[in-house]
């Protein structure tokens, strides 16, 4: 639409002055919302298709919560294991989530993580290496292979700076040819975007403040990429960082887009539970992958009595078993530590429910016994820093406590998988923020690669979009006035409520009643709870001062927080089934008849709706990459027709969902979404 | 446990301030930063406070606790006496914007003005080949979570404002011998770190060593090693020769690479997506078939 160094059409819509505090104008053609490793790589991705953009972040350029990531990025390069490739990994994340997953989204991850990894390292990564000097990779629960690029268990930081050092040096290109560094990709840290603003149906710029100084600002764009992160603040128990307010799902929500899956919230199992100042504070899954056992009180490694049936085959049923995988993976079956994240967490929660917890009211994560302390501290250092310094404990020495703590939403933004399109135009997600890809359940280290590759796609469509633009939007000074009147709110509110009360209200309800194990009785009185919180944020008021007033700040995330707690609180009650991040202590097993219902929230006349949508059917030849065994452990029965061991071979059948093997071996895709049609052709 | 602790609390902005007492209860296990944030929810909600991992991982929440430069995160209050009177200030050697936030825009300046990577021409992603021993040296400096306590307590800077034009600091001159340790970086950026970083004003006096929350050993490791590569440069004859004859070389012209990663894809792992794919554009959120 422009080119980088021109002013665009925007310009003449901006600045209408609306009196006392004047409002800031920016012009960009993409606006990303958001500095983490989505954020980033949408950025870097729609600079390098030669638009201007803005990266807008809540905390410092450099701080975002991916720096908490540990374990690695999943991608299948095959370096440790040669016959890793994208359809273990694809198989690997449909199991993990249950096959809720969006499995569009699923196959785009599975494909191209490696790709996303390899440019990592031309932008200056040092992962860890192979002794043939590859990237390594380590196992990780759910991951059949070992496929975990990391750098030690401090990835998410490597993750991060590489992406702001990968920006940096674009911003000194940008420079050598304009002389300033910020012509074509600035950087607004410390900056908060309150309001979505369109133009009709369609984005036309963001509205926020300005943190250190709380000056009022306003973008105009047409293309808005959100990349926001998660909701872990609703919670009390977290491993969250105070940003993660769901700004994102609750400002798409507000300008027209849908959440969906929001009823599945992840609690990773190892949170530590001592002291109390950090309770929830993560305890990396690289533990576990690098031989750290779960115990309990009595000693017994107790995920052995925890093996669902669905996985029952893949997993270990002795210590001797489970032992031998770690140096002899191809002879043995993984040890059930390593089961998804949800079936460990639950399970460390019925330990301690019956009476057999550590005094934290954890259970015990012993790498100590496991390997040298010289080892440890090589393969897990930021773990043995980390519980020295915080709890003044060795975990060379002995073993940690641990508890299951509220760690990631896998519902979201729902997106275009192909060009993380929200539906609403001009609007995109990547990221947490959308939902689809991890369906139910989250593997650990599909995170950052989840990241990498749908922030590449976002930061492309939201430059496909411009380029099919015919019309510039302009913003509005009715939407302006009226972003403008709800961020003043509580600074004109005086004698209301307190932000932080009712902070820690919401998060202790969200907590103790829609949290790890859920209940309708419960869910129904969080919603009640949730209502009354809903008149009260309105009167929340604050110290008149502008400049850096983090009771402000927490004053206006409320209502996001809340919105996103609404959704997650309605769903988890509507969904009368357990499965992945979603608990029922009320209906405990999983049914088949649910896995293609999606829960989807949207906003009306600002109240939360919810509605059901079905799931598509699969791919032929995605299904076909699992056996028929296997599915009948998560599809009904009319829902198994077309899969390959059911069409005589060649022979084709004449029905539009007959699995023929003639269509599904040749190389063109009926989707249109893989050009290349490369799907035969995968695997190293 | 739990008992009331004394806490002096610098509160103000650029214009000036002062420390303000608040008595504050403390419960077994919290550190620094727990206390602030009690201070915030019960005291004062608007006090400033920069932080956000509270682990010791994202840096934010640097401040001077007792006069000694620390993450609040990862100060226990169990270091102190229950009857000692605790001080926290904002980081001296940036100015304040208010309370404990202090402007770090220095650091991002300076961060700007040392060369990106510059890989070696024609090795495509996915090819990269290096041993773990090679690139252990630069991990060490990658750890760096730029908590900026070593720029904060440097004295080339900590009370000479006047240096801050010449000088980079300790967390970017370790930046940059990180690049020049790099297995695959193709630049020469020793004189750079002499000449325009000003590595000279470092008289190895470790302070940026003993205040790293990470533990790098930024002088020993990174500092020193650089010191000594300049000086082996500057008195070969033959790279003083090859200095004369090519200048600044063609290696300053080269920026990273501006290819358009979906244009360009990698070792082939079963996908090739090419541009024009993504060139359609669903407006309808889940469209999959």
């Amino acid at each position: 639409m422009t080119d980088p160094g021109t002013t665009t059409a925007f310009e003449a819509a901006g600045a209408p002055e609306t009196g006392e505090a004047p409002v800031t104008h920016h012009t960009y053609d993409v606006v990303v919302i958001g500095a983490g490793g989505a954020g980033l790589r949408a950025a870097i991705e729609a600079r390098l298709r030669g638009k201007r953009v803005a990266i807008i972040s809540k905390s410092l350029f450099g701080k975002a919560h991916t720096v908490m990531a540990e374990g690695g990025i999943a991608a299948s390069m095959g370096n440790a294991n040669p016959r890793d490739n994208w359809e273990v990994h694809f198989r690997d994340t449909m199991r993990g989530g249950k096959f809720l997953n969006n499995w569009r989204m699923a196959e785009l991850h599975a494909k191209e993580a490696p790709q996303r990894v390899w440019e990592l390292e031309t932008y200056g990564a040092l992962f860890d290496r192979t002794p043939e000097g590859k990237i390594s990779q380590r196992n990780f629960g759910g991951h059949q292979f070992p496929r975990l690029a990391h750098v030690g268990d401090r990835t998410g930081l490597e993750l991060i700076r590489t992406l702001q050092q990968k920006i940096v040096s674009l911003q000194q290109e940008d420079f050598a040819r304009t002389g300033d560094y910020e012509s074509d990709l600035a950087v607004y840290h410390e900056y908060t975007v309150t309001e979505l603003l369109k133009d009709g149906d369609r984005i036309a710029g963001a509205f926020g403040y300005r943190r250190p100084t709380g000056e009022l600002v306003c973008f105009h764009s047409a293309a808005v990429v959100l990349a926001t992160g998660g909701v872990g603040k609703s919670f009390k128990v977290t491993s969250n960082s105070w940003e993660y307010t769901g700004d994102g799902h609750a400002l798409a929500m507000r300008a027209g887009a849908k959440l969906l899956n929001m009823e599945f919230v992840q609690f990773h199992p190892t949170g530590m539970v001592w002291p109390p100042s950090v309770k929830g504070i993560l305890v990396t899954e690289s533990v576990r992958g690098d031989g750290g056992v779960l115990k309990n009180s009595e000693g017994e490694r107790f995920m052995f009595n925890y093996i669902p049936e669905v996985f029952r085959e893949q997993y270990a049923t002795s210590e001797d078993e489970g032992d031998r995988w770690y140096t002899d993976a191809d002879n043995n079956r993984r040890p059930p530590e390593l089961l998804p994240r949800d079936e460990v967490a639950r399970a460390i929660n019925n330990e301690v429910k019956e009476g057999r917890g550590s005094p934290a009211g954890g259970v015990y994560l012993d790498v100590s016994s496991r390997m040298p302390a010289a080892e440890i501290t090589r393969r897990l250092p930021s773990m043995y820093h980390q519980f020295k310094e915080l709890a003044d404990v060795d975990i060379t020495a002995g073993p940690m406590e641990v508890g299951p703590t509220c760690h990631y939403v896998m519902g979201g933004v729902e997106v275009d998988p192909d060009t993380a399109a929200s539906a609403v135009p001009g609007l995109f997600a990547a990221g947490e923020v959308a939902g689809g890809m991890h369906g139910s359940n989250r593997l650990g280290g599909n995170s950052l690669s989840d990241l990498l590759v749908f922030g590449c796609r976002a930061g492309a469509g939201a430059a496909a979009y411009l380029d099919g633009l015919d019309e510039v939007p302009s913003v509005s000074e009715q939407s302006i006035t009226t972003a403008r009147e709800d961020v003043e709110r509580p600074i004109h509110n005086s004698g209301g409520e307190n932000a932080y009360t009712v902070h820690q209200e919401l998060q202790q309800t969200m907590n103790d009643l829609v949290g790890i194990i859920r209940k309708a009785d419960e869910m129904e009185l969080a919603l009640k709870k949730l209502h009354e919180l809903k008149d009260r944020i309105p009167r929340v008021a604050v110290d008149g001062r502008r400049a850096y007033n983090p009771g402000w700040h927490l004053a206006l995330d409320l209502r996001n927080m809340l919105m996103v707690s609404e959704c997650i609180a309605k769903a988890a009650l509507e969904r009368q089934e357990s499965r992945g991040g979603h608990t029922r202590d009320d209906y405990p097993t999983m049914d088949e008849n649910w896995r293609q219902e999606l829960l989807v929230c949207s906003l009306r006349d600002d109240e939360v709706h919810l509605e059901h949508q079905g799931q598509p059917a699969m791919r032929h030849d995605l299904f076909d990459l699992f056996e028929l065994d296997e599915l009948k452990k998560y599809y009904t029965g009319d829902e198994l027709g077309g899969h390959r061991s059911d069409a005589p071979p060649r022979q084709s059948r004449g029905t539009e969902d007959a699995g023929d093997e003639a269509e599904r071996s040749s190389t063109t895709v009926e989707t249109g979404g893989d050009p290349g049609g490369e799907l035969t052709g995968g695997g190293a | 446990m739990g008992y009331q602790a004394q806490f002096k609390v610098w509160r103000g902005d650029a214009e000036g301030g002062d420390f303000v007492d608040y008595a504050v209860d403390v419960e077994e296990g919290e550190v620094v930063l727990d206390i602030m944030h009690r201070i915030q929810a019960t005291q004062a909600g608007d006090m400033a406070v920069r932080w956000n991992c509270k682990a010791g991982k994202c840096g934010s929440c640097s401040a001077e606790v007792n006069g000694r430069p620390r993450l609040m995160c990862m100060t226990r209050m169990s270091t102190f006496e229950e009857d000692e009177e605790i001080s926290v200030a904002p980081i001296r050697t940036f100015p304040v914007i208010r309370d404990l936030v202090t402007d770090v825009d220095f650091n991002y300046q300076k961060a700007r003005e040392v060369p990106a990577f510059a890989p070696p021409e024609g090795l495509a992603p996915g090819e990269y080949r290096m041993s773990q021993v090679d690139v252990e040296r630069s991990q060490e400096f990658r750890k760096c979570i730029e908590c900026y306590l070593c720029q904060n307590v440097c004295h080339v800077v900590r009370d000479h404002e006047e240096n801050k034009q010449e000088f980079s600091g300790p967390r970017y001159l370790m930046r940059i011998a990180e690049l020049d340790m790099h297995p695959l970086d193709v630049r020469n950026r020793k004189e750079d770190a002499q000449e325009e970083h000003g590595l000279g004003y470092c008289n190895i006096t470790k302070c940026c060593t003993e205040v790293c929350p990470e533990h790098i050993k930024i002088t020993d490791n990174a500092l020193i090693p650089m010191k000594e590569r300049v000086v082996d440069r500057k008195y070969d004859p033959l790279v003083w020769l090859g200095k004369k004859i090519f200048k600044r070389q063609e290696l300053e012209q080269r920026g990273a690479t501006g290819a358009r990663s979906l244009d360009a894809p990698g070792p082939d792992n079963g996908s090739a997506l090419d541009a024009d794919h993504i060139a359609h554009i669903e407006q309808r959120g889940g469209a999959q078939a």
